[in-house]
């Protein structure tokens, strides 16, 4: 019974008893919450079962697929074409060049001030009100199809905010980088490339991934200048068969396509920041 | 020149009356909103930063829906829902006749949930900005959990919280323009009305840039006065 004492048996260990969980009144109140949430959900499951149309299915869910196909594309084209826009005015921007800085600021501050959905009404119907000008210069083709105008209002709405990511990301970059790289005799572009950008990226990485995130929620805004997106298609299906579930179908994609966006981008930032884990 | 001046002027032919009461709604609508998103906002963020498991998941669950959904999405599902749900409930109730839902109630519902999730991210990381010291100071001297919240915590909460709540505000001040689609006559649907039946669409839509621009502008100095107000109630470091 003694040696018991000085080495224990793993039978031997008594592990204290957890100490008990009283239903306090957060705990209830936590409880009912999670219950109103899932009677929700499974009110939703039940509604979209009740609900199941075999010939509504089979009549817009090829028009959903194509919806979806036109809001990734949309997106995916202005977020690179804001990239490339992004980086002139954010260079602009960081100028030392007083009427250069000024006019990137004002472009940076018009284009985060107003709303995306004024900014799409202006650029489509304001500019389609200059028909005969645009029709002379020849550019009436681009400006009637709202999808080239919706591109080019969220194009350039995305090089404002990707502006000032990547400005913002650049300066968190400690000056000493540079003047080390000065010091062995490094160009400033090759610098810039080999050295500060690595760095920026990994501080903007998580902006980049919220703005495509928002991109894609704001892309929905296109359906109010008729480009059938995924939001179009919906409008188009509730017009016609004031059906809640066709909205309630949108609600489920673009939570799963936000979602999976969401967790790619947690995944990624783990992976590039390995070496900073200490 | 002076034919846009005409028309945006009060006189008449010109819409400034309409657009007028257009920025009347949307600053209404704002303002309204914001109260019940900071409300909603607190409560989430202290659910996501409670002890209890089940009240996390609940919270958490409810930022997650509603920051996944497009806004515009959002404003559908509850005004459309909404009105579906209303007329079930009236039909239970023996009320066979339609049933509108105003779309300013269903516009500040949709605008405050989704503010809200928002608002309870910034709360959630202000909150942890507060060190355990300052609850445990509180309980010290005998004030109990409410009055600690409110006396000690808030106060400090808040002013660590300004810069992130101002910045939701001026986009809450932008989403405002979403109650559009849904017929709220707010800027864009009377400067929409204005572009349709002058045809000077770029001049109207212009302008409606342009008030949005100047409310925001005015919403800084405002957030400035009230973040140079609180910096001053702090105390000295």
């Amino acid at each position: 019974m003694t040696d018991n004492a000085i080495a224990p048996s793993a039978a031997a260990v008594r592990r204290p008893p957890s100490p008990p969980k009283p239903w306090t009144k957060t705990r209830i109140i936590g409880h009912v919450l999670v219950g109103l949430w899932t009677a929700l959900i499974v009110g939703l499951i039940y509604f979209l079962f009740v609900a199941w149309d075999r010939e509504l299915i089979d009549k817009y869910a090829p028009t959903y697929l194509s919806g979806l196909w036109t809001t990734i594309t949309l997106v995916l084209a202005s977020v690179i074409i804001g990239a490339v826009l992004s980086v002139p005015i954010a260079l602009g921007r960081m100028s030392k060049n007083r009427v250069i800085s000024s006019i990137a600021y004002f472009y940076v501050y018009f284009f985060r001030g107003t709303p995306l959905i004024a900014q799409v009404f202006l650029i489509y119907y304001g500019l389609g009100s200059f028909s005969k000008e645009l029709q002379a210069i020849g550019l009436w083709g681009f400006f009637r199809e709202a999808w080239y105008c919706a591109l080019l209002s969220f194009a350039l709405n995305t090089a404002a905010y990707q502006a000032e990511i990547l400005r913002g990301a650049v300066r968190s970059v400690a000056p000493g980088q540079w003047e080390g790289a000065a010091s062995l005799g490094i160009s400033k572009f090759v610098t810039f490339r080999k050295v500060i950008l690595p760095q920026a990226l990994i501080v903007a990485l998580r902006p980049y991934g919220n703005e495509l995130i928002l991109m894609i929620k704001g892309s929905a805004i296109v359906a109010l200048i008729s480009v059938y997106d995924l939001m179009g298609y919906t409008k188009l299906a509730y017009s016609r068969t004031f059906d809640f579930q066709t909205y309630l179908w949108t609600a489920i994609i673009y939570l799963l396509l936000v979602e999976a966006l969401r967790h790619l981008w947690d995944w990624m930032e783990r992976r590039i920041t390995r070496h900073l884990t200490r | 020149m002076e034919g846009s001046i005409a028309l945006l002027g009060f006189g008449e032919g010109g819409w400034g009356l309409s657009i007028a009461s257009g920025i009347l709604v949307t600053v209404t609508l704002a303002l309204a909103t914001l109260p019940l998103g900071l409300a909603i906002g607190f409560f989430v963020a202290l659910g996501k930063q409670s002890e209890e498991p089940s009240v996390k998941l609940a919270a958490n669950m409810y930022t997650t829906i509603f920051r996944g959904l497009p806004e515009l999405l959002t404003l559908f599902l509850v005004y459309y829902g909404g009105q579906i749900g209303v007329q079930k409930i009236g039909q239970l109730l023996g009320y066979t006749g339609a049933i509108e839902i105003n779309s300013f109630i269903a516009g500040m519902f949709a605008l405050g949930t989704v503010f809200s999730s928002y608002a309870s991210e910034v709360f959630l990381s202000a909150f942890r900005v507060i060190p355990k010291g300052q609850y445990e100071g509180g309980y010290a001297i005998g004030l109990s959990y409410g009055q600690t919240m409110r006396k000690i915590i808030l106060p400090q909460l808040i002013r660590i919280a300004l810069p992130g709540l101002g910045n939701l505000w001026l986009i809450l001040l932008k989403d405002t323009a979403l109650v559009s689609a849904i017929g709220l006559a707010d800027i864009l649907r009377q400067t929409a009305v204005a572009a349709r039946v002058t045809k000077q669409a770029f001049l109207f839509y212009g302008t409606a840039c342009l008030i949005f621009l100047i409310l925001g502008i005015l919403s800084s100095f405002v957030i400035n006065g009230i973040d140079r107000w609180a910096a001053k109630s702090g105390a000295k470091r």
